[in-house]
């Protein structure tokens, strides 16, 4: 029953995997750059109301110092930004209105905001963190 | 917006120990099924000396409060405990991340639907095998896949997170297939294919428990081909495959007293669950506030960093991704709890591992124990043939 807690040689599927490894592991979304070209990702979505998972649950950790998102038997620990663009999938808004209300709680941020938004999305719907609405 | 620098966290932590991350807490050991590749310890005199519901809250509060966020019900059978439902509602309301870690046994659709009120994050469960037969003759207990079953459905219907746990032995090996079959169907989102690991009373029923490399390779090509069928769909499986046949040895619970913390029946504070057969004294939380134990105690301490190292990890460049594996196993082979985990192909005890491996699949010379039987019982005889 308990067998999974003791971490062995795992085989994942993918990253995003559950496991007792990743709540310690280096799981930090830091570098949401890595995740996407700034070309015309997430074109097919943007207008689509985005929604997290219900299997994920997004909080901001004391201990952390940082928002996480936690699912079964894991963490994977937000920069920033990341959890800025989380905060509003919130099953109303769409990709673009996110960009939007960033814009406007960010007037300082660099002109590439709208890309590096999308692309996260991108990444985000890809690790299964978010889902559209179709 | 991107150009965000991930902050050390852990550098304002004093004398560098992160704070536990995960909590699990073992809150009984008493269980309905007698499964002889539970990783409870083969002595049970704890069984009867269970922590009152105050303990736990407090132990919760805690955890919590030092930055634990995964929680883990766990046992024995969590279910057996009547204040379940308390403490997963006191646990959620601290910000926990609740997971159930159940047989299913003694769960019921009023009890479900009581635990997702409470706020009940995740119910994980486990099953024996894919079918009836060889299910109830593992965890020696009739209907119980039936119970299983049923109750896989509802924590689907209950809108729960579901993640299946199936423990891998050469009993249930060989239907693999049929196992990714179940789950698909079942609609799991996660599934564990958990080759067991041996300890505790998997460690007793070792020679009886342990796949051959072939039946290994046989199912990971399964996994494999079942999942590039998939298409992105149904269930994750995670294979988990036994580190008897590895030639580096685990991190164990990501290195001693660096994320886990367990909290047994009694209230024993350990480094992990299988910890407490080393011939080290570990605390109690009814004597001691957790962060006491976690950061002052000399058993958590004890293996902390790499100072114990013996050679060859001393002087290993992979001593940090795996800590020199697992103090357990190292105990429970050699002996020598401050030995290199014999997997590893550097350490001197290596050849231990292909002593045991060779044996796999050949007749053990001592009878299968279930867990914690008052009678004599038959000896599991599952054909490991299709």
């Amino acid at each position: 029953m308990m067998s999974n807690l003791q971490s062995q040689t795992e085989h994942h599927l993918d990253a995003d995997s559950v496991g007792a490894d990743d709540i310690g592991s280096n799981n930090v979304e830091d570098n949401i750059e890595n995740s996407g070209s700034h070309n015309n990702e997430g074109g097919r979505t943007r207008d689509k109301t985005a929604s997290l998972n219900p299997l994920f649950r997004m909080q901001f950790e004391k201990a952390q110092g940082c928002y996480v998102l936690l699912f079964p038997e894991g963490m994977i620990k937000l920069n920033p930004s990341a959890a800025e663009i989380l905060k509003r999938v919130d099953g109303s808004n769409t990709a673009n209105a996110i960009c939007v209300e960033l814009r406007q709680a960010f007037p300082d941020a660099p002109d590439d905001l709208e890309e590096d938004v999308h692309a996260f999305l991108v990444h985000a719907e890809q690790k299964k963190w978010i889902r559209y609405d179709e | 917006m991107t150009n965000n620098t991930d902050v050390d966290l852990q550098a304002d932590v004093p004398n560098s120990i992160s704070p536990p991350l995960w909590l699990l807490a073992e809150i009984t050991y008493q269980c309905p099924l007698h499964c002889p590749y539970c990783s409870n310890p083969v002595n049970m005199e704890e069984t009867f000396n269970e922590l009152s519901t105050e303990h736990w809250e407090r132990v919760l509060r805690e955890a919590r409060e030092m930055g634990a966020v995964q929680l883990g019900f766990s046992g024995g059978e969590p279910l057996l405990r009547k204040d379940l439902e308390h403490l997963v509602a006191y646990a959620r309301a601290l910000g926990f991340y609740t997971n159930l870690i159940t047989s299913g046994i003694g769960m019921t659709e009023k009890r479900i639907a009581k635990l997702k009120e409470a706020g009940l994050d995740h119910i994980q469960l486990s099953f024996q095998a894919a079918n009836a037969e060889v299910n109830d003759l593992i965890g020696n207990k009739r209907h119980s896949f039936e119970q299983k079953l049923k109750i896989a459905k509802l924590v689907k219907q209950y809108n729960y997170p579901m993640v299946l746990n199936f423990c891998i032995t050469a009993q249930n090996i060989h239907e693999i297939e049929d196992v990714m079959a179940l789950s698909e169907q079942l609609n799991a989102d996660f599934v564990e294919l958990a080759t067991v690991q041996y300890y505790g009373w998997a460690y007793e029923n070792r020679d009886h428990l342990l796949p051959t490399l072939q039946q290994l390779q046989k199912a990971e090509t399964a996994v494999n081909r079942y999942r590039a069928q998939q298409n992105g769909k149904g269930p994750t499986f995670i294979f988990v495959s036994p580190d008897y046949y590895e030639s580096r040895p685990k991190a164990c619970m990501n290195g001693w007293g660096t994320t886990f913390l367990t909290v047994t029946p009694d209230g024993s504070a350990l480094p992990c669950h299988s910890a407490k057969i080393l011939p080290l004294r570990f605390p109690n939380v009814k004597e001691r506030s957790l962060h006491d134990i976690w950061h002052q105690d000399f058993s958590f301490n004890h293996f902390r960093g790499d100072s114990w190292m013996p050679s060859p990890c001393r002087d290993c460049d992979e001593k940090d991704k795996d800590f020199g594996g697992c103090r357990c196993q190292a105990y429970l082979l050699t002996g020598d709890m401050y030995k290199t985990d014999p997997v590893c192909s550097k350490s001197p005890d290596h050849h231990l591992m292909k002593g045991i491996t060779d044996k796999a699949g050949t007749a053990p010379s001592k009878a299968l124990q279930y867990r914690k039987v008052e009678k004599p019982i038959p000896i599991l005889e599952v054909s490991t043939t299709r």
